[in-house]
């Protein structure tokens, strides 16, 4: 059973801008592969000319779209308010994955817990934002503008792209067909790298006369004849590249999480020049009948990791890689009529490596100390941003995130 | 601009395509009483009979169970079957257009619903009240089975709200993100929308699980229900502004309406919230007419389009065609991606759905009547199916492509359909 909210199907235009116009942006959503897709042949070019230096960091953006629990992720199931809470909804001791006798983990995230006891887990607990807003379209927004007071019209690792130096349009990528707003910049975007495989093209030149556009044509009939362009690119490229690093069997397309993380990883097998990459997994948004939906997506979640890191693990370059997966909110400390949870507030980020600090970081919330039901956050997320630009991206934060509150020394 | 490019505009964009003869018939009668005769009362169709299944007992076997699962999942392709017939054949086109627009508006899956017999219910509703008051219509919706199952409503006790559909209600539905609804009005509706239940008769009220309290929602006090909340939230300043603008995005353009257009539209809609009055306002405003071919038509308006257009019949195979066309580009009716409908436009322009196009326009133009390209001479060939396709004239750049069918109407039609003019409308 799908949750009504995944927009990693491309989101409705009209909510998206409804709020971009009532924020006072726009554009920022607008960003799609047209503008901003790169093929196979990209990255394997750049890989040769302009190869990613051994040793350096490198950034992976794992976004949960519909707001994960945090609650039934990293479990208090010691705490009497989260048993009272949550009939029929909370976990119990023998079911968690213990973590320090007080917390353990979902029962879906197994490989997650092996990384926890290798020390290369760590939790950043309640985390959120002054003011939280519980809409999924414009909670998400900020996380992804980190401005959660003014809104901007740019997404924060777009406005890294627009102080990098480096000009190469790889530096940062972003897997499937549309570009998340985090990704997008005033001057520049993270490439959008989609390999559907294609079959055999019908038509083949009269596609390329489609594709070259015409003085009479509105911008819409533009981008209609690019994306014939496109068609014609992609398809010559994808079936002289695909198969120069074997990809995961079970990969059909682009639409997994699995499948995001494996491009991932070839990409980064490849030498390829990007610092950051952005993947995606939906189906968080758990109203009801909680438990096994929310299991199962984090079990999706742990083992596309696990692959992942599978993937990398015989490459020095696997030391290099930090994960990071945030939500946009987590959800109501009481559970609802439906087996299920309401939006809320704060959540669980989590970092993935060698070169995080393992263990808690943050003040786990309060269960009791509540406002509306809902957890006050204790951390804010652009204090672990900050950090992450500086540490894994070697930016600047203050020109990239603002100014924001103090780091809590979440990276080595 | 030409008042038969005008026209073919609005027709176009109002219903699922149109042919010159469409066009001419029309601008011969004048846009105005074409409308007129558009925008009335459709008569209701022949709707599918689906019966409510028994749901297997807590003791049924396995295959049981599979049995009713399989027995469902035939209703479902039944019903799907039937809605993308009437859009294809239906003679009241601009009907099922407006229907569709409801169902992305209301957006509801039938993969989380599962029960046809209340996605059809659902259907009946927009067929009854879409051209009504948008009143009626709401509060038909925040009881509708379909909806409420969508968006966990089922269980929104006075113990434990679920605020799922009330959040959506406000979000999506009628005032939109930044329209002046706080987190408390949020709970507020989810406690005004207590105490329905669904039954195998539609929801029932049962007085006992709904709060009965005092609630305060967007300034409006008292013991508010279902009816007096969609009443409460209509009243909103955003309502009228926000539902115009969607159903701007809709059929006009995907950028928003001009101020002075937006005006027009929200004066139509008036205090009888009257939807035909607003999507009238739309067609025939100065700024629809100025955002011609800005808007990239999604697959079900491209897939229906071509087929009426070309007069593809409509049969078991027709369907099947379109139906396999739909899924690979993603928008199957009754499975909208979320509860915020389909994206626009060019959302919908990828490399992928280029090629799905192709091998789409490849096969719909076997059955395609394409009698007046093949009567016409070779020289006035492309005109004729410039003309049938209800367009002006064709670009340069897609006159070059069509040179290579070498007049062959079947390769020329395939060209043209998928071509950059024919795609945005």
């Amino acid at each position: 059973m799908r949750a009504p909210y995944d927009p990693r199907l491309p989101l409705d235009g009209l909510t998206r801008r409804t709020f971009l116009a009532c924020s006072g942006v726009a554009g920022a959503s607008a960003v799609l592969a047209g503008a901003a897709g790169c093929t196979w042949q990209d990255v394997t070019r750049q890989a040769s000319e302009n190869p990613l230096p051994a040793s350096t960091p490198v950034l992976v953006i794992v976004t949960l779209y519909g707001g994960n629990d945090g609650l039934n992720t990293v479990v208090p199931y010691d705490d009497p308010a989260y048993t009272a809470a949550r009939p029929g909804l909370a976990y119990r001791a023998d079911e968690v994955l213990q973590l320090d006798g007080s917390f353990g983990l979902n029962p879906g995230l197994q490989g997650w817990h092996q990384l926890w006891q290798d020390q290369k887990l760590a939790i950043v607990r309640g985390v959120g934002y002054p003011k939280p807003d519980r809409s999924h379209f414009a909670s998400m927004d900020i996380w992804q503008t980190a401005s959660p007071g003014t809104p901007t019209t740019s997404g924060w690792l777009g406005r890294w792209l627009d102080a990098h130096k480096d000009p190469d349009p790889l530096l940062a990528l972003s897997i499937g067909p549309t570009l998340p707003v985090l990704a997008v910049g005033e001057k520049r975007t993270a490439a959008a790298l989609s390999i559907k495989e294609p079959a055999a093209l019908p038509m083949e030149s009269v596609i390329a006369l489609l594709g070259k556009s015409d003085p009479a044509d509105t911008r819409a009939a533009g981008e209609v004849a690019a994306s014939f362009a496109a068609l014609g690119r992609v398809r010559d490229d994808v079936v002289d590249h695909l198969d120069e690093v074997p990809l995961h069997d079970e990969v059909a397309g682009d639409q997994s999480l699995l499948g995001q993380l494996q491009v991932v990883a070839k990409c980064i097998l490849l030498g390829a020049p990007a610092r950051a990459y952005s993947v995606s997994l939906g189906g968080f948004d758990t109203h009801g009948g909680e438990k096994a939906t929310q299991t199962a997506q984090l079990r999706t979640l742990d083992q596309a990791i696990a692959a992942f890191r599978t993937a990398l693990a015989s490459s020095p370059r696997a030391s290099d890689v930090v994960i990071m997966c945030y939500s946009e909110f987590g959800r109501r400390v009481k559970g609802n009529a439906s087996e299920g949870t309401d939006h809320g507030t704060a959540g669980d980020l989590f970092l993935i490596g060698d070169r995080v600090k393992p263990g808690f970081h943050g003040d786990a919330p309060s269960l009791t100390d509540l406002v509306d039901g809902d957890l006050k956050s204790t951390t804010d997320f652009r204090s672990v941003y900050s950090e992450v630009v500086q540490k894994v991206l070697s930016g600047d934060p203050t020109q990239v995130i603002g100014k924001a509150p103090a780091q809590l020394g979440v990276l080595r | 601009m030409t008042e038969w490019t005008r026209t073919a505009r609005v027709l176009r964009r109002a219903g699922f395509g149109a042919s010159g003869a469409e066009i001419d018939a029309a601008t011969s009668q004048g846009l105005d009483r074409w409308l007129d005769t558009a925008l009335a009362d459709a008569p209701e169709p022949t709707y599918p009979t689906i019966t409510v299944i028994p749901p297997p007992a807590d003791k049924a076997s396995t295959a049981e169970r599979q049995k009713y699962r399989q027995a469902l999942a035939d209703q479902g392709r039944l019903l799907l079957e039937w809605w993308l017939g009437r859009m294809l054949s239906s003679r009241t086109p601009v009907a099922e257009r407006l229907t569709f627009g409801w169902h992305d508006h209301w957006a509801t899956s039938i993969s989380k619903v599962r029960f046809a017999a209340a996605m059809l219910a659902q259907q009946r509703t927009f067929r009854r009240t879409g051209l009504g008051s948008f009143t009626t219509m709401a509060k038909a919706m925040v009881v509708d089975p379909a909806l409420m199952v969508y968006l966990d409503a089922q269980q929104n006790t006075k113990a434990a709200p679920n605020e799922n559909l009330a959040r959506e209600l406000m979000e999506l539905f009628t005032l939109g993100v930044g329209g002046g609804y706080t987190e408390t009005d949020v709970k507020e509706a989810a406690r005004a929308l207590t105490g329905w239940r669904i039954t195998d008769a539609g929801a029932v009220f049962e007085p006992k699980r709904h709060d009965d309290g005092v609630k305060n929602l967007l300034g409006v006090t008292g013991r508010l229900d279902a009816a007096s909340a969609v009443d409460a939230i209509l009243a909103a300043p955003a309502h009228p502004g926000f539902l115009a603008t969607r159903w701007w995005r809709q059929l006009a353009s995907p950028d928003a309406p001009p101020p002075d257009t937006l005006t027009r539209l929200t004066t139509a809609y008036g205090a009888g919230r009257d939807v035909r009055a607003l999507v009238r306002a739309l067609l025939v405003d100065p700024a629809f007419d100025r955002a011609t071919g800005s808007v990239v038509q999604n697959p079900i308006e491209w897939v229906v389009g071509s087929m009426r257009t070309l007069k593809v019949a409509t049969t078991e195979q027709s369907i099947r065609l379109a139906l396999g066309t739909l899924r690979s580009l993603g928008q199957v009716p009754l499975q909208p991606p979320n509860v915020s409908g389909w994206p626009r436009g060019q959302a919908w322009l990828s490399t992928a759905s280029a090629q799905t196009r192709v091998r789409a326009a490849q096969q719909l133009v076997k059955n395609a009547d394409l009698t007046p390209v093949a009567n016409a001479s070779a020289a006035a060939r492309t005109d004729a199916l410039a003309h049938l396709l209800g367009l002006d004239h064709f670009t340069q750049r897609t006159l070059t492509a069509l040179q290579t069918a070498k007049g062959n109407p079947a390769a020329l039609a395939a060209i043209a359909l998928v071509s950059p003019d024919y795609q945005v409308v």
